[in-house]
């Protein structure tokens, strides 16, 4: 086996466990290249089939054509979408872009607060997401199988331990559990998946006309693009290869305070 | 912490490295440096960290690189595992970010578990301390065999050699009485860089590698291979019309044309087809692959069944011996019943005798009074584990991934364990030895004290279609694999009850209606009585059948639709009565002249003109299964 089949295998081994020790089990889908690599892995794990809903919270300031690449993908894999809005808050506009709530506040209640209200209504106690250990430095805290209480707190300082692939399965009323089955993988590793199973990816990842691309995906108000010039998926592991900057760089509301996504993912936040 | 850049340059093999030592031997420092001095820290980061250290005031520490959460950062130390990556000239590595302070144990484990390789450090100013020793005890229990002590703070003690022979030739001896050879010590100073990636000029009279040398020269894991094969089912799915066993190979390997048995239910199938999806297909697998195997013949096989070779299996017993080391907040008592959790089994267990108790940082048994016996908070223990039903394992020594477990109490995993050597032995095959636990209760006993002491609930399936559809054959089936799974079940059977209990009645529909009323009385006692009723009655009122629903508790009845086409019925007919229903010899026969009214939502249908006898169990076991499973949440 190499690298890549072993990640593979690992990734598909808990999201078997997952599906077998949750009833009321979804994953998130942020239409990004890592959820959308394991919605891949899920079809690996359940052989072409996905038997669980997809829940896409949004924020409605995602960019344009990640919607349409959404709906594209559900209808030609077959999949079950929940979308979860905030709204609320949505009317009551108090958002990031007209200024009205910091970044960070706005992430609290269109993603967090939205995220747990779906979960809530449709009773899931298991969620998979497509977290990874190299994106940033709380994520490299977490477990394959990380426990969220009632108020969807996670608390850091006394997490489960974690070995053997003998995962966290039980748990009190009201809580629910993470399950992280990208944990372990890189960024490049991503990519290299991507490259090897030909999975497709929404095109806002490419460099475009004036040598800009996309290398994180959230919201438009708050994601930038980076300069570059890769224009395919060799073209990006290539210059992964060599950069110095970290994934997220494009991403507003990480740096809005040196503790900032810290506070938000302890809270709930993806 | 991660650094976004520490992802891979290239992508190659990885070797999962942990880093573990006593409180403040600097560990978080030791990686930092590790970071900066193989040029693998993220563009910034450096100077970042340093102009937040100017901004609060305090000094710019090494340690800060891994430490990123706030709180860490004020108590100074590491909270939990951290993944990073980085690489050397020769390969990739994931370094793990182990904690120290003894509150933190369980996080250390996770780290450790899996990890191929450990650096251990020592400060040489503070000497071995008992988490130095207590890890290094923990790493050997974790099966990890290459260890590189790294004596730190050299610089504290004037970088002299006769102080890092004084702690190498202690904490040696030492490893020694746990059969622990580490491969190398090397004298380093993190802060300063000192043997790190490059030699120190201030320790001339060393004369061995750099931490990054040693590093380059320790071994991936090999996959077992060539063991033997062990692929424990972790789920059994339905798709597209295959009934898949979906599972990991943890050890060996598997072809098409295979013959399997399956621990510890004694069963046995062969190989019809290696199952994966988007990815070539071959006719074989081996260890480390996710995967899934179609049988040729069907059998009743759940999560938690170890698939093995006939010549090779694993022990099939309910008692073993240990060695575990206790991480949960209450302690392992004995009397208290457990959840172990061993490969994708799970079952109940208790403590059957602890052997001793024993300080992982001194070595010395604990003494307890002998009406005190317990295992406390990061104790480790020599015992002897009773498991409420047999269980598939390995001895640790031969097969690793079958030979280690966990305990989970309450909700919490609260401990782990290998499985010692011992005289077991080997499974017989006389599968009936197992089932063979009858009780009979008398008095005030509850429903609920007999499902516990059966192990399952009282249940009625309630078998309904028309003659010759395959109703008996089905329930004997069914019976006879329940019995083998030891429960208690019996069949109710038309022929059988129309003999003695229905004898007075005819096949009009008062009649009918009131055989089907007395076995759906007889039925409920029977479930009541804690048995897997099964009846095979042509039943054909709804009504009727619906009736008989109503005296058994809610989800407690199973109406099964044995469903086949009258032509196919009447085409078998293997008791001549569709002929003489057609000669007009029999009245009132169901299906030629009574009707037989379709049940409208029974639970399971099964189309027997289209599937197998044994599909048809396996559909009815595959729905019990998850019955049971639902059960046992809500209790």
């Amino acid at each position: 086996m190499d690298y890549l089949e072993k990640l593979e295998s690992q990734s598909i081994y808990i999201l078997r466990e997952a599906f077998n020790k949750f009833e009321n089990l979804a994953m998130l889908w942020s239409i990004g290249k890592d959820s959308t690599v394991l919605l891949w892995l899920a079809r690996k794990a359940f052989f072409g089939h996905v038997p669980f809903p997809l829940v896409h919270v949004d924020t409605t300031y995602k960019i344009d054509s990640m919607i349409q690449y959404r709906d594209q993908l559900v209808k030609d894999w077959k999949l079950q979408l929940v979308v979860g809005k905030n709204e609320e808050v949505l009317k009551s506009g108090v958002t990031y872009p007209n200024g009205k709530a910091t970044r960070v506040e706005c992430c609290g209640t269109l993603k967090k607060d939205a995220l747990k209200h779906v979960l809530e209504k449709h009773h899931f106690t298991g969620v998979i997401v497509g977290v990874r250990r190299d994106e940033e430095p709380t994520r490299a805290k977490e477990r394959y199988f990380s426990p969220r209480d009632k108020n969807m707190e996670w608390n850091v300082e006394d997490q489960p331990p974690e070995l053997w692939d003998q995962f966290k399965t039980d748990f009190e009323k009201g809580a629910h559990i993470r399950i992280h089955p990208l944990l372990h993988w890189t960024e490049l590793n991503v990519w290299e998946y991507i490259e090897r199973e030909n999975i497709p990816v929404i095109p806002l990842y490419f460099a475009n006309g004036k040598g800009e691309r996309y290398r994180s995906l959230g919201c438009a108000p708050c994601t930038f693009p980076i300069k570059s010039n890769a224009r395919n998926v060799p073209e990006i592991i290539e210059e992964l290869r060599h950069t110095k900057t970290p994934e997220r760089s494009g991403r507003a509301q990480d740096k809005e305070s040196e503790d900032a996504f810290e506070k938000l993912r302890r809270d709930g936040y993806m | 912490m991660s650094s976004p850049n520490g992802s891979p340059q290239t992508s190659s093999e990885q070797l999962k490295i942990v880093i573990v030592g006593h409180v403040d031997h600097g560990k978080s420092t030791f990686v930092g440096r590790l970071f900066h001095d193989t040029g693998s820290l993220p563009e910034g980061k450096l100077e970042q960290l340093q102009k937040v250290a100017a901004r609060r005031g305090v000094p710019f520490e090494w340690a800060n690189l891994m430490d990123a959460l706030q709180s860490e950062r004020d108590q100074n130390i590491t909270i939990d595992t951290a993944q990073i990556w980085f690489r050397t000239q020769k390969r990739q590595y994931v370094i793990i970010d182990a904690p120290g302070h003894k509150e933190f144990l369980k996080n250390m484990i996770t780290g450790a578990a899996s990890a191929e390789a450990a650096l251990l450090l020592i400060d040489a100013h503070e000497g071995v301390q008992e988490n130095s020793r207590r890890h290094g005890y923990l790493l050997n229990l974790l099966g990890i065999r290459q260890i590189a002590v790294l004596v730190n703070k050299m610089d504290l003690e004037g970088y002299r050699a006769a102080k890092f022979n004084q702690i190498e030739s202690e904490y040696r001896a030492w490893l020694r009485g746990i059969n622990v050879e580490p491969k190398i010590f090397i004298p380093i100073a993190a802060k300063h860089g000192d043997n790190i990636a490059a030699r120190s000029p201030n320790m001339s009279w060393w004369n061995g590698p750099t931490v990054v040398e040693t590093l380059d020269e320790f071994h991936l894991t090999e996959l077992p291979k060539n063991q033997p094969l062990r692929f424990p089912i972790q789920d059994v799915y339905r798709f597209d019309e295959r009934r898949i066993l979906a599972g990991r190979i943890e050890s060996g390997s598997v072809k098409v044309g295979d013959r399997l048995i399956f621990a510890p239910t004694n069963k046995s199938s062969t190989v019809k087809t290696i199952e994966r999806w988007h990815a070539p297909a071959t006719d074989s697998a081996s260890a480390g692959e996710s995967i899934g195997i179609t049988l040729a013949e069907q059998i009743f096989v759940a999560r938690g069944a170890i698939a093995a070779l006939e010549s090779s299996p694993p022990f099939e017993l309910s008692s073993f011996q240990a060695r575990l080391f206790w991480l949960g907040k209450q302690p392992l008592t004995k009397g208290k019943t457990y959840k172990l959790k061993l490969a994708t089994q799970e079952v109940e267990c208790q403590i059957e005798s602890i052997g001793k108790v024993i300080d992982a940082s001194t070595l010395e048994t604990v003494s307890r009074k002998q009406n005190e016996l317990f295992v406390g908070r990061h104790e480790v223990a020599e015992l002897t584990l009773h498991t409420r039903k047999p269980i598939a394992f390995d001895v640790h020594a031969e097969i690793i991934a079958t030979g280690r477990f966990v305990i989970v109490d309450g909700l919490d995993v609260s401990g782990g364990g290998i499985i010692a050597a011992d005289n077991y032995p080997r499974r017989t095959h006389d599968a009936a030895t197992k089932s063979d636990h009858i009780y009979w209760s008398r008095g005030k006993v509850t429903s609920a004290q007999r499902e516990l002491r059966n192990g399952h609930v009282g249940r009625v399936i309630w078998l309904t279609g028309l003659s010759s559809a395959g109703k008996s054959t089905i329930a004997t089936e069914l019976e006879r694999e329940l019995f083998n799974q030891g429960r208690h079940a019996y069949v109710l059977d038309g022929d059988n009850i129309r003999h003695g209990l229905g004898s007075n009645l005819g096949f009009a529909p008062k009649d009918r209606a009131e055989n089907i009323r007395r076995v759906g009385e007889v039925a409920k006692l029977m479930a009541d009585a804690g048995f897997i009723c099964i009846t095979a009655f042509i039943s054909p009122y709804r009504e009727d059948r619906d009736l008989a629903r109503k005296l058994i508790p809610p989800g407690r009845f199973t109406e099964v639709f044995v469903n086949a086409p009258l032509e196919v019925c009447e085409q078998r007919d293997p008791k001549g009565l569709y002929a003489k229903a057609r000669a007009k010899e029999i009245k009132e026969f169901t299906g030629i002249s009574a009707p037989y009214e379709t049940p409208l939502n029974p639970e399971i249908e099964l189309r027997t003109d289209q599937m197998t006898v044994a599909d048809c169990v396996v559909k009815i076991l595959e729905y019990l299964q998850i019955q049971e499973t639902e059960t046992a949440i809500s209790i």
